[in-house]
């Protein structure tokens, strides 16, 4: 395997909210949910991202606009090229009838929607700030709403949101991907009712293949022994919830940044 | 497992073997450390630190290619400070740990070898023959015998520990480079550094892969160059030469060992046979030294030269 770039062809881009893009293109990916590409932009940057949808050989990734890279990856229209190379990673331990609940945050709700696609009778549970920036509302109907502003749904966080969800129903699995601070206590409430939690981490990464070492959390490589860690793995992850790595490396308080 | 014996002394140290985590790969916090010692490395080399912290290169900074890996990662690192915090009581690390230390003037490794002073560490390398960062290694003319020597007697005076000092494959001259190091007060040789720098374009975006352009090549395609590095070296120096280069198989070791080195450095063999590789080596190591009538791993330095 070379881990290098091959180039795509994107055939269609569909906006998804004000802030978020879905790309598409045809790819022959083989990949599990919760796995991800690097993307590259020629002289730009390359960064992760999970696919958000697969339907035959046309593959989706969802982009919420942040930052540089973002900035230009918003600007690809049909026909322009990027560079994939992937997948990588270690994706979700599916069970299909597993009686689970998922809860994504932001834009963390696009590493879940593979997942989704592939659960019967899942509880999903979708967290933002404000009604507009809810995406695949129509792509998951029975889906459950928080916002934070109350202008969509439940008015709260998903975590207020599941607290309350929990009083009278309960499942055997949680699957979570957002804000670390959102997933560490999902999976601190879930500990208590003793639901095994999945987790989709996000660090800065560089090679993605689990040698330069720049994704460090508590000794596991998010790129590769990652990005997805259960209940059991994350116990020993001291750095979960608590410290995130800057692109220096140095390892730094996730409350301050 | 075998009864060979694998321990290895290497200036004032005594590895379990010859496997040496190299720099550059995994090195950046403790708990990659104490995880690759779990591995079973006989040491460990930290990423290379400098006075200021640097975020490094833009990516893709780490790709392959049919021979081995391209990289540019251009020393990101969180600087001494906080390099000094992370890298705290290193006795939690089951295995010797090395600092690699880079500066750009001569002071810059002094002061980086200072500030991690108070850490546990059991040697310095100073690598002065990376190929791909501004300021740093070739692209500062630090590959010079006379560089060479220069840095390395700054570091002298200020350190009591073993110097390792970290040559590049590409200069034709790499004895006189080692034997200035020697001079000075190295106490080994780490030979090599990745050479090149080398390029990969991909035809269809028309532009080089690496966002630096260029980058270190390692791997396989480097294993043959490294090896008649130490040959060489072997003959130049009395000091010990670490062999560093393309090493993923025990039989990669012992070829290494044969050569002149004391000590192998793993890095882009993470690559190919995984986190595990440094015992994948040191199984394959003893289970050849059986067949072969070898029972000490000692015995193997330089026997190419007999």
């Amino acid at each position: 395997m070379i881990e290098q770039p091959r180039m795509v062809k994107i055939c269609d881009v569909v906006e998804e909210s004000p802030g978020v893009k879905t790309f598409f293109f045809k790819s022959d990916l083989d990949f599990v949910p919760g796995q991800y590409i690097m993307v590259w932009i020629p002289l730009i940057d390359e960064k992760p991202f999970t696919i958000s949808y697969i339907q035959k050989d046309i593959v989706g990734i969802s982009v919420l606009k942040r930052g540089v890279f973002t900035h230009a990856l918003h600007k690809k229209k049909a026909g322009d090229l990027i560079g994939i190379r992937g997948p990588y990673g270690k994706g979700f331990n599916l069970q299909a009838n597993s009686n689970s609940c998922v809860v994504g945050g932001g834009i963390g709700m696009a590493s879940l929607t593979t997942l989704v696609d592939r659960l019967t009778d899942a509880t999903i549970i979708q967290g933002a700030r404000t009604v507009s920036e809810i995406i695949y509302r129509k792509r998951f109907p029975g889906m459950k709403l928080c916002t934070e502003d109350g202008t969509a749904g439940f008015k709260g966080t998903t975590v207020d949101f599941l607290m309350e969800l929990l009083n009278t129903q309960t499942y055997s699995k949680i699957y979570t991907c957002g804000p670390e601070k959102m997933m560490y206590k999902i999976v601190d409430l879930a500990k208590k009712q003793q639901i095994e939690c999945e987790v989709s981490l996000d660090r800065y990464m560089k090679c993605g293949f689990g040698i330069c070492g720049q994704c460090d959390c508590s000794g596991q490589r998010v790129c590769i022994d990652g990005p997805v860690f259960n209940t059991t793995e994350l116990n020993k992850m001291e750095d979960f919830g608590k410290i995130d790595i800057l692109k220096t490396g140095e390892r730094v308080n996730i409350h301050n940044r | 497992m075998t009864s060979v014996d694998l321990s290895i002394q290497l200036c004032n140290l005594t590895l379990r073997n010859p496997t040496i985590l190299a720099s550059g790969i995994l090195g950046t916090t403790k708990a990659l450390l104490k995880r690759v010692a779990g591995n079973g490395a006989g040491a460990v080399t930290i990423k290379s630190v400098s006075r200021e912290p640097r975020e490094g290169h833009k990516n893709p900074t780490v790709i392959t290619f049919e021979g081995g890996m391209l990289n540019a990662v251009g020393y990101s690192n969180p600087g001494v400070d906080a390099a000094a915090r992370e890298f705290s009581c290193l006795q939690e690390v089951n295995a010797p740990v090395i600092a690699s230390v880079i500066g750009t003037q001569k002071e810059d490794f002094a002061r980086v070898v200072e500030g991690l002073s108070g850490a546990k560490f059991s040697a310095i390398e100073i690598p002065l023959s990376c190929p791909h960062t501004p300021g740093f290694g070739l692209l500062a003319g630090q590959g010079t015998p006379e560089a060479t020597f220069a840095i390395t007697s700054e570091v002298r005076k200020i350190t009591q520990l073993p110097i390792f000092v970290k040559l590049s494959p590409n200069i034709p001259e790499i004895c006189t480079i080692a034997k200035a190091a020697e001079d000075a007060g190295a106490n080994a040789i780490t030979a090599v550094n990745s050479m090149g720098p080398g390029m990969v374009i991909n035809i269809e975006a028309k532009k080089p892969v690496l966002d630096f352009k260029v980058g270190g090549v390692t791997g396989d395609a480097l294993r043959p160059i490294a090896v008649r590095c130490v040959f060489d070296l072997y003959k130049a120096v009395k000091i010990p030469i670490i062999g560093v280069g393309g090493i993923s198989t025990g039989r990669h070791a012992i070829e290494m060992m044969m050569a002149g080195a004391s000590a192998v450095g793993i890095g882009t063999g993470v690559y190919y046979r995984g986190i595990e590789v440094f015992k994948k080596v040191c199984e394959e190591m003893a289970q050849w030294m059986e067949e072969n009538g070898f029972d000490k791993v000692n015995k193997i330095i330089g026997a190419v030269h007999d």
